[in-house]
């Protein structure tokens, strides 16, 4: 039995879902600040990758990462390609968990009470103290949320990692794609297992994080400040 | 300690009108008062550097804090000025100490400590240090929200209607509290409010604000006894308030209440309304002075409400002559003078003693 589909599935969301953490909580902390068109487009942009088919977002992606795209050209200077490689599985998994991530984080963050914030600033906070030390944890039970989001939606992305990942054994194979070709080659047990796998990982961490933010702030002894 | 002083001049466009604002405040707590919505929390904001006013400066004791000409905003958490919110703006998670510490959070351990315990005394809060704000009652919180503005030793101190969110019965109480820090504090203090009583006992100076204008700005009983305008003169608490007119032989016409008053102080040249708050309003019982004194009335009652120790009596004049437009006037008498004369008959007799009546010219 192979287990490699497992493997990659695991440390493919696990990247991708701390890339869209950072990602997507600053980019939710950069738009709240902000208002206008240019802002308001900026989100449409941000958001495209939960609206549009995957096949859509997979092509734009092998368009740009491919051999003539733009940042394919680019990263070929230095030796590496993207395309059917595991880094396509971590890039397309968090294009496509990131809408969620921002969405949520920005939800979060805007409902925290102005005047926390406010009241932190005029106590000679500098902008990253806020941020850090107020409205984050104001705002930990929804970026917990998104986070969650976006690690279920990373370990289910199947349609925009095909196309620009591929199915390669040991390589880009994650679980979702080993399931769609066992079904294939008519292998049912093997599909049923692997189904079987996804739906425990999912119940663990899922419960696990539960459990874990019920048990207090893990902000408070996790991030250090007293 | 050289003297401080907080000036302001400061202009802002808010949703339907200007916020225009001028003055100059030293030691003397400065009491704002307005009505909801005249732009008394958007003066403090502005000076406290959450907002930027469009045109005008702001200068702290020789700092400028905010210069619209020469594009100075020193941002709020360079100001330091202790800004206390109308909600306290307590954070949630964190303990009494740690919101108390959060301004000199970058002190050493030691000095940290010793500050904070030096704010839970001064602000009482022994043993309360590990609570969270929401174990707190509305005092303590208060309390709090004003040690956490104190532990950055603010060159000035804003209060946003400190005492709206408590009840009643806490309300006297935390008001001595505000008065002892404002007697040890000695820089200048700002207090916003809508509450007439609290912005006279806390303040010993008062701004009026309306509509974003400053319609009365001094020493409170100045303000109190001879308000400029109908206007001051309401917000301050003034119930009677007439139009009146000046007469040839130096009296005055009481339009609205139906009188002729002769009045104490030296007479504006044209007066457009007189006034007399409700509780010095004089009843005149049976063996005093008689109509035809000066500004004696006969009157009769036209209506009445009570509080526990108050009542106010809606008073008609009987000189009035045009009786479809008068307004009655307010008297405002404890009740245990009420019981003596409640049952005389009508028409009783009221004196507006000269020296209590004012003129305004708007």
């Amino acid at each position: 039995m192979d287990w490699s589909p497992l493997w990659i599935s695991l440390a493919t969301s696990i990247t991708a879902t701390v890339l869209t953490f950072v990602l997507g909580l600053s980019a939710a902390a950069w738009r709240e600040s902000r208002a206008g068109f240019a802002a308001a487009l900026i989100d449409g942009i941000f958001l495209l990758p939960l609206v549009l088919p995957p096949t859509v977002v997979g092509f734009f992606l092998l368009l740009l990462f491919g051999r003539n795209g733009p940042l394919g050209k680019l990263l070929m200077q230095f030796g590496a390609t993207i395309v059917f490689s595991w880094p396509a599985t971590v890039i397309t998994a968090t294009v496509v968990a990131f809408p969620l991530m921002y969405l949520t984080a920005r939800a979060a963050l805007e409902q925290i009470d102005p005047h926390l914030l406010q009241a932190a600033r005029t106590l000679g906070a500098s902008e990253w103290r806020v941020f850090r030390e107020i409205a984050l944890p104001q705002a930990w039970p929804g970026i917990l949320a998104g986070t969650i989001l976006s690690f279920a939606r990373a370990l289910g992305e199947f349609g925009a990692t095909l196309m620009v990942a591929g199915n390669i054994p040991g390589k880009t194979e994650t679980i979702p794609i080993a399931i769609y070709f066992a079904v294939e080659a008519d292998e049912i047990h093997r599909a049923l297992l692997w189904c079987g796998v996804d739906v425990a990982i999912s119940l663990v961490l899922l419960s696990g994080l539960y459990l874990w933010t019920r048990q207090g702030h893990p902000l408070r002894s996790g991030w250090g400040y007293d | 300690m050289p003297p401080t002083a907080l000036d302001v001049q400061i202009e802002k466009q808010l949703a339907d009108f200007t916020l225009e604002v001028a003055f100059r405040t030293s030691e003397r707590p400065l009491s704002v008062l307005g009505a909801s919505g005249a732009g008394k929390t958007m003066l403090l904001r502005c000076i406290a550097g959450i907002e930027n006013p469009i045109r005008g400066r702001v200068v702290l004791n020789d700092r400028t804090l905010f210069d619209a000409e020469k594009r100075i905003a020193v941002p709020a958490r360079d100001r330091q000025i202790g800004m206390l919110f109308q909600n306290y703006a307590l954070f949630p998670r964190r303990t009494v100490a740690e919101n108390l510490a959060f301004g000199f959070a970058d002190d050493d351990r030691v000095r940290r400590d010793r500050k904070v315990s030096s704010l839970v005394e001064r602000m009482q809060l022994g043993g309360l240090e590990s609570r969270y704000p929401r174990e707190l009652s509305g005092g303590e919180q208060q309390r709090v929200a004003l040690g956490r503005a104190l532990g950055i030793e603010p060159q000035a101190l804003l209060l946003d209607e400190p005492l709206a969110a408590l009840d009643t019965h806490l309300r006297s109480q935390v008001e001595m509290q505000l008065q002892n820090t404002f007697a040890t504090y000695r820089r200048p203090v700002l207090l916003v409010t809508h509450n007439i009583e609290e912005a006279y006992r806390l303040g010993e100076d008062l701004l009026v604000l309306v509509r974003g204008k400053v319609a009365a700005f001094g020493p409170k009983d100045e303000i109190f006894q001879r308000p400029p305008s109908a206007e001051v003169a309401r917000l301050t608490g003034c119930k009677n308030i007439s139009r009146a007119r000046m007469n040839a032989d130096g009296s005055v016409g009481a339009l609205d209440w139906g009188c002729r008053l002769r009045v104490g102080h030296s007479i504006a040249k044209a007066p457009k309304y007189v006034g007399i708050r409700a509780h010095h309003i004089d009843f005149i019982e049976a063996g005093g002075a008689q109509a035809g004194t000066e500004n004696v009335f006969p009157c009769h009652l036209s209506q009445s409400s009570e509080t526990p120790f108050r009542i106010t009596l809606f008073l008609a004049l009987d000189s009035r002559t045009d009786t479809a437009n008068e307004t009655p006037l307010q008297a405002e008498v404890p009740k245990e003078k009420w019981q003596r004369f409640r049952d005389s008959p009508f028409p009783w007799h009221v004196r507006l003693a000269p020296e209590s009546l004012f003129l305004m010219n708007e």
